[in-house]
């Protein structure tokens, strides 16, 4: 198999794109169509202060660096989230590439505040990726603030996009639908923009990226993820393209340019919510608490209540 | 071979092509890296008796 630009020997090969590429015409497709999405989409530009949401996956990592070398004002930012050795192998790839590559990286570690995700999930009985979520968005919007950046990018992948979009099709999430979109205004003065630059890469694309510039990232899935929906739509969709390549890429990319505006709540709508502010961390909120605060709450609550002895009145025989 | 992330190792005699190895395993062509050496590998690329290949799982997220 020959590269479709240089008609060398192929390294890869991108059925979506009817394309094969060697490892440097693939490096320059790749970056290309990561500057495409950010130019597009009007995500960010050089002025820019760019908080990158890194996880020591291959997608997150791919990002920083691409973004990195095009010469964007980058940080990482990493949370740590407490999953064992996992969590532990997670954070060491983060940091080795920030110091490999001159970056600077904020790390927050969720244990040093009791709220270690094995811990919450403990605690509370959430499922865990649902309070990843949380904790997530509220640190991530935190970061920036504190960070003095004007967006936070994040690795979510055209298969991540995918497999969301399938899922809140098949359940009519229209609320979810309507903030299904590459670039998320900020609702609030002191929250920020968040863009998925690569919302129309692959992951097979990422991780090809990753291996050719011998980014040395977490390989294994997050332990919490065996059984997770997500998956299972990755799975059908991953079927789907096998027998008509580039149907995820239509399918994302189509409901951005054709679909997403038939959920837009509007705008008198969008204004009348989320205009409190929290009384915990001061940041935007819906509620007294913002869901954050919430959660920490009934955290402290429940692990309140697993440490303190019962009166003695309560003792009976 | 390796299969990762899980870490198996598996022998797999009788393929000429990657995409005969992918087909015998039942893996969709573009949910793996097919790595050899340094190397990644198209599907129509030879193998040959004694390769060492790594098949590293390509899906994120949950």
């Amino acid at each position: 198999m020959k590269c479709t630009r240089c008609k060398e020997p192929a390294e890869v090969k991108l059925r979506a794109h009817n394309s094969a590429f060697c490892r440097a015409c693939f490096l320059f497709f790749f970056q290309r169509r990561v500057a495409r999405a950010v130019e597009h989409e009007k995500m960010f530009d050089r002025t820019s202060r760019i908080l990158v949401a890194v996880s020591g996956g291959k997608d997150s990592l791919a990002l920083w660096d691409v973004l990195a070398n095009d010469g964007y004002q980058t940080v990482g930012f990493h949370l740590a989230l407490g999953i064992g050795g996992y969590s532990q192998r997670s954070r060491e790839r983060c940091e080795a590439f920030a110091a490999q590559h001159g970056l600077e990286l904020s790390v927050h570690s969720l244990a040093d505040e009791n709220l270690a995700i094995p811990d919450i999930v403990s605690a509370t009985r959430r499922p865990a990726c649902s309070a990843c979520g949380t904790i997530k968005r509220h640190y991530f919007d935190a970061a920036a603030l504190e960070l003095g950046c004007d967006v936070i990018a994040t690795g979510h992948n055209l298969d991540d996009e995918a497999a969301r979009l399938l899922g809140n099709v098949l359940h009519w999430q229209t609320e979810y639908l309507a903030r299904q979109k590459p670039v998320i205004q900020p609702r609030h003065e002191k929250f920020v923009r968040k863009v998925k630059p690569l919302y129309l890469t692959s992951e097979f694309e990422t991780a090809t990226y990753s291996f050719m510039k011998r980014i040395d990232y977490v390989v294994e899935e997050c332990p919490n993820a065996v059984g997770a929906s997500q998956l299972d739509y990755k799975a059908v969709l991953d079927r789907l393209e096998n027998t008509s390549p580039g149907t995820k890429v239509g399918f994302v990319r189509d409901f951005v340019v054709r679909g997403s505006r038939a959920f837009e709540q509007p705008a008198a709508e969008r204004q009348a919510d989320g205009g409190g502010t929290c009384t915990g961390c001061g940041m935007p909120s819906y509620g007294t608490l913002c869901s954050f605060c919430s959660l920490r709450a009934e955290v402290d609550r429940k692990l309140a209540l697993r440490v303190t002895p019962a009166p003695p009145s309560a003792v009976t025989e | 071979m390796c299969l990762n992330p899980q870490g198996r190792q598996l022998d797999v005699d009788g393929v000429s092509r990657v995409e005969d190895l992918l087909r015998r395993l039942e893996i969709l062509p573009g949910t793996v890296l097919v790595i050899r050496g340094d190397q990644l590998l198209t599907d129509d690329a030879r193998l040959d008796a004694g390769d060492e290949i790594e098949l590293r799982a390509v899906v994120s997220g949950g």
